[in-house]
């Protein structure tokens, strides 16, 4: 990075040691995308950003002023100086200076994605939000399908405000955190327009093969196969060949997509001639399963993954990860059964003894 | 099971005006009728159709390799390594085709009796597995010298005088008997060693398997196997001889001359009459012994004869791969790459196991399974190839005897009697030759051949089912598995086949799945490995199976499906060297398949589709 305090940054150039500047959601996409693995692009209002902005016009020493001496039990005092500080926050103005640079990347990015005023979603990522123990942070909002660089200045002081709810500040007084110690950052990432959508688990579910991935995908947002709502597509890829070896289409007869009225996303019916076809490319398979390996030695285990594919976007640029978790289930299984260590010999024995069954 | 029903051992219709077959074989291979106690264990048995080993029905003479491995495989499970839960393999024969059985150790405390044993044995083996083999090349070539060795001489008019003044006190008569037995003996002693590693390498072989399966269950077996492809073994070194002399004749100049010519013969005598061709020629000469001792078969029938038989076997090939040169392409088989894979596919798999204890098992089974490996492949090219070659040209010779005396009318004849038949006619033709009599034998045999050469033919229009009896939930014989391929998923297609009832509507059929990828292309359909000069290049071979004869199709197909074998027969073997799809045991691929048909062939997950 040429600057190493940067009020504004890409998400390709942040990686773990970014984490107090940009916080663990945002670094971690950079690490990922580092790894090879493609995410939806964006950037990042660092928390140098969010300083600069709050210290604007004395506003960091009202708000601090204005929660000093509650304590924990005040829960209605919390309540009433939060609501205000929440208003004085997203009123503040954002200086020139960085306003410019949001507007700057987001055009950009508007650009890079080739759709005009990209719906973006805004989300804080607190700096202290993914260590362990502390998942609390500001109270974490996001903002989807938001359009035009007025919306997105506006969401943006919108999550910084969100650092102030209630709740966050409750939380701070009882884990002892001072709350001048929790800096924010707020990531600006396309909306993936998802025209197929699903989730990828690097190892077998359903027999908990390591050298399987797995894949359920249908048309639009992934929304229909998280829920269950659709039996969807399903694909087991060899890790190691990386060929699909076994395929289920099934008939898929409804899916989510944006209803850019509400911002919201909306079901819709699977046109009958589409309902049995495979909801995602061959090509888009096996791209998925190279990024799926790129995460899971990033991460060093197996992942449970949400992926889709851009819409909005070219082949060959559009298939994106928007979430990565460890797979837990048969991680805790395999190292709880483990086999006696046994020599060549006994091994074979133990083959000869067992035989092949037939049935 | 219930639902997967195939013919009882005893319910086999017999064929009409074949009666009477039976004489033709060991008294004891027939299903039996009148003993209850034998017909009831025939009945609880599961038979398998040895089609791996005899797409044809059998010759009487041609049983002795059936009888050879029946004792030596059994006695190497039962009484020298002594497999815990498995005995041998029992055999049995119906209208010409021979039907095995494993047996299995039905007393648990036998069974526990037997691990000790086994430990103890078969352990010795594995850990001393390289100077044990060391010792076996050594008697398996004593064996083979001894085999090219024997003399069978005619008898003469009157002894040689040499016979008087060394006071050598044997006639050619006693000779030729002695010989005879010599070669039987040879040939017996040769399956004896052909059993001594193969089983124990097969066990080792699909422990490496089950433990990968064990900790994989997705994992493709043809990736278990590819992990210890890539090993140099003897089979390929025949085909490296063609190439070679490919290769040669193109930088003698040669190529012209070679390609001029659809038969040996006359190639040679072009040859012979430039400096360069004779250098060819000498070549070619130099590469015969040993290793044109390649069987154009599996080398288990007669007729599967020789390159040194037929050069114009190998020549066709030859042919073929200096074409193959001209047009500039590449004639390697892709070494290098296929080691690439397997160590990338090695290493990929072993990244994923759990721990390192999982780390240390999967490390010393594939290293057992490497260890092994080049035995499992090897054997093959001295026993079915090298000594079988030589071993029936032998008995060429005794027929020529036989013929001479008018006990048989062709050379051809004699594999028409069993062996203890041509021992019992041999005694006739030289105790009466001794006496200076006439045999009783040429008002004999020559009858009796041309009845049970009726037979045979009638036997050849019959289709044996793939199995007969009730399919056990578990199968421990090691070969049974590996070579045979016999598992849940075989059966379940070999009956499939059997229900429909015209095979070439079937549009769809699997096999096991030996060498990955998928292809699409035309078939050809080759029954014997002389009709491998009619392949295009891209087609799809569809075989019943093949032997290293068929090496030189490799390079110009693009996929490989075969009737019979498991992921470990030839053709598996030699397409996962070449980086091709290949589907083998599939049954009836023959049968179901016509040349010209577009078909799908996936051999990743066994798969054959037919698209026109």
């Amino acid at each position: 990075m040429p600057n190493h305090h940067p009020l504004v940054c890409l998400f390709q150039d942040c990686n773990r040691e970014s984490l107090a500047l940009v916080g663990g959601k945002v670094s971690s996409l950079g690490e990922l995308i580092n790894a090879g693995v493609r995410v939806p692009p964006g950037f990042a209002v660092t928390t140098q950003g969010f300083r600069q902005f709050f210290r604007e016009g004395g506003l960091d020493r009202e708000v601090y002023s204005r929660l000093k001496g509650l304590t924990e039990p005040e829960t209605q005092a919390i309540e009433t100086a939060c609501d205000e500080i929440r208003q004085m926050v997203e009123a503040a103005p954002i200086s020139i200076e960085l306003e410019d640079l949001i507007a700057e990347q987001y055009r950009r990015l508007s650009m890079h994605c080739n759709v005009p005023a990209v719906p973006v979603a805004v989300r804080s990522s607190a700096t202290a939000e993914d260590l362990p123990g502390a998942s609390f942070a500001g109270q974490q909002d996001t903002y989807l399908w938001v359009r035009g660089v007025d919306t997105l200045l506006t969401d943006v002081r919108r999550c910084f405000a969100s650092l102030f709810t209630a709740r966050a500040v409750a939380y701070r007084l009882r884990m002892g955190f001072a709350h001048e110690d929790v800096d924010l950052c707020v990531g600006v990432q396309k909306m993936a327009n998802s025209a197929t959508a699903g989730v990828m688990f690097t190892l077998n579910p359903a027999n908990g093969d390591r050298s399987s991935i797995v894949i359920n995908s249908n048309f639009g947002f992934g929304e229909s196969v998280v829920s269950g709502e659709v039996t969807p597509d399903e694909f087991l890829v060899n890790k190691i060949s990386l060929e699909v070896v076994r395929r289920a289409i099934p008939k898929k007869e409804i899916f989510y997509a944006v209803d850019r009225e509400s911002h919201s996303s909306r079901r819709y019916d699977v046109p009958l001639e589409r309902q049995s076809v495979q909801s995602i490319l061959d090509e888009d398979i096996a791209e998925l399963v190279r990024m799926g390996k790129a995460i899971e030695r990033h991460y060093g285990r197996p992942m449970d993954i949400e992926w889709a594919v851009d819409g909005d976007m070219p082949t060959g640029g559009n298939v994106f990860i928007l979430q990565a978790r460890p797979e837990t289930v048969w991680s805790s299984r395999q190292a709880a059964e483990k086999p006696a260590a046994k020599s060549a010999i006994e091994h074979i024995l133990a083959t000869v003894m067992t035989g092949k069954k037939v049935s | 099971m219930s639902n997967r029903q195939f013919p009882g051992p005893h319910d086999v219709e017999p064929i009409k005006g074949t009666e009477g077959w039976e004489r033709m074989y060991p008294y004891q291979y027939p299903f039996t009728r009148d003993d209850p106690e034998r017909a009831a264990y025939e009945k609880g048995m599961f038979w398998f159709y040895d089609g791996l080993h005899y797409p044809e029905p059998m010759y009487p003479f041609d049983m002795i390799w059936d009888e050879a491995w029946y004792l030596a495989l059994s006695q190497f499970n039962t009484r020298i390594f002594s497999i815990p839960p498995v005995y041998g393999v029992d055999h049995r024969i119906i209208n010409g085709y021979v039907y095995i059985t494993p047996v299995a150790v039905k007393d648990p405390k036998e069974v526990e009796k037997r691990v000790g044993h086994f430990i103890e044995r078969a352990g010795y083996y594995y850990q001393n597995w390289d100077a044990l083999v060391d010792k076996w090349e050594v008697k398996i070539k004593a064996t083979i010298s001894g085999i090219e060795n024997v003399k069978v001489d005619p008898l003469p008019e009157l002894e040689d005088m040499s016979v008087v003044v060394e006071g050598l006190g044997e006639s050619k008569g006693y000779k030729l008997l002695k010989a005879y037995d010599d070669i039987i003996d040879l040939g017996i002693r040769c399956w004896q060693y052909h059993f001594e590693f193969l089983n124990l390498g097969y066990a080792a072989y699909v422990t490496f398997m089950d433990y990968c399966q064990k900790q994989f269950p997705d994992i493709p077996l043809q990736s278990v196997t590819q992990m210890v492809s890539g090993i140099d073994v003897l089979m390929y070194r025949p085909d490296e001889e063609l190439k070679n002399l490919a290769r040669l004749a193109v930088e003698l100049d040669m190529a012209n001359v070679v390609c001029a010519h659809d038969s040996f013969a006359p190639a040679q005598a072009a040859m012979s009459t430039t400096n360069s061709g004779r250098k060819w020629l000498d070549a070619l000469e130099k590469a015969r012994y040993p290793w044109f001792n390649v069987s154009s078969g599996t080398g288990w029938y007669h007729h599967d004869r020789s390159w040194n038989d037929d050069l114009d076997l190998p020549f066709s090939s030859i042919r073929m791969y200096v074409e193959q040169l001209i047009a500039g392409q590449s004639i390697e088989r892709p070494t290098e790459q296929v080691a690439k894979e397997r160590d990338r596919i090695t290493a990929e798999y072993r990244a994923l196991l759990p721990d390192a204890d999982a780390v240390e098992a999967y490390d010393q089974l594939l290293q057992t399974a490497r260890t092994v490996f080049p035995y499992v492949e090897n054997h093959l090219f001295y026993v079915e190839h090298w000594f079988h070659s030589v071993f029936w040209n032998k008995i060429r010779e005794v027929g020529a005897i036989m013929k001479d005396h008018g006990f048989i009318a062709d050379i051809e004849d004699v594999w028409f009697l069993k062996r203890a038949e041509i021992k019992e006619a041999l005694w006739d033709l030289v105790t009466a030759w001794a006496t200076g009599v006439k045999p009783r034998g040429p008002k004999v045999w020559p009858t009796e051949i041309a009845w049970r050469k009726g037979v045979m033919d009638k036997f050849r229009q019959w289709k044996p089912p793939p199995a007969l009896g009730v399919p056990p939930d578990v199968i421990q014989e090691p070969f049974t598995v590996v070579l045979w391929g016999i598992t849940n998923d075989s059966l379940k297609a070999w009956s499939k086949a059997r229900e429909a009832t015209n095979l070439t509507d079937i549009k769809q059929f699997t096999g096991f799945a030996a060498s990955p990828g998928t292809v699409e292309g035309k078939a050809r359909v080759c029954r014997l490995a002389s009709e491998i000069r009619d392949l295009q290049a891209g087609e799809i071979l569809v075989a019943p199976t093949t032997s290293p004869t068929w090496a030189p199709a490799f390079s110009k197909i693009k996929a490989c499906v075969t009737d019979v074998g498991g992921i470990m027969c030839h053709a598996a073997i030699v397409c996962r060297e070449y980086g091709m799809p290949a589907v083998v045991g599939t049954g009836h691929a023959t049968s179901i398949l016509k040349t010209g048909q577009l078909i799908r062939v996936n051999g990743t997950t066994g798969e054959i589709t037919v698209l026109d």
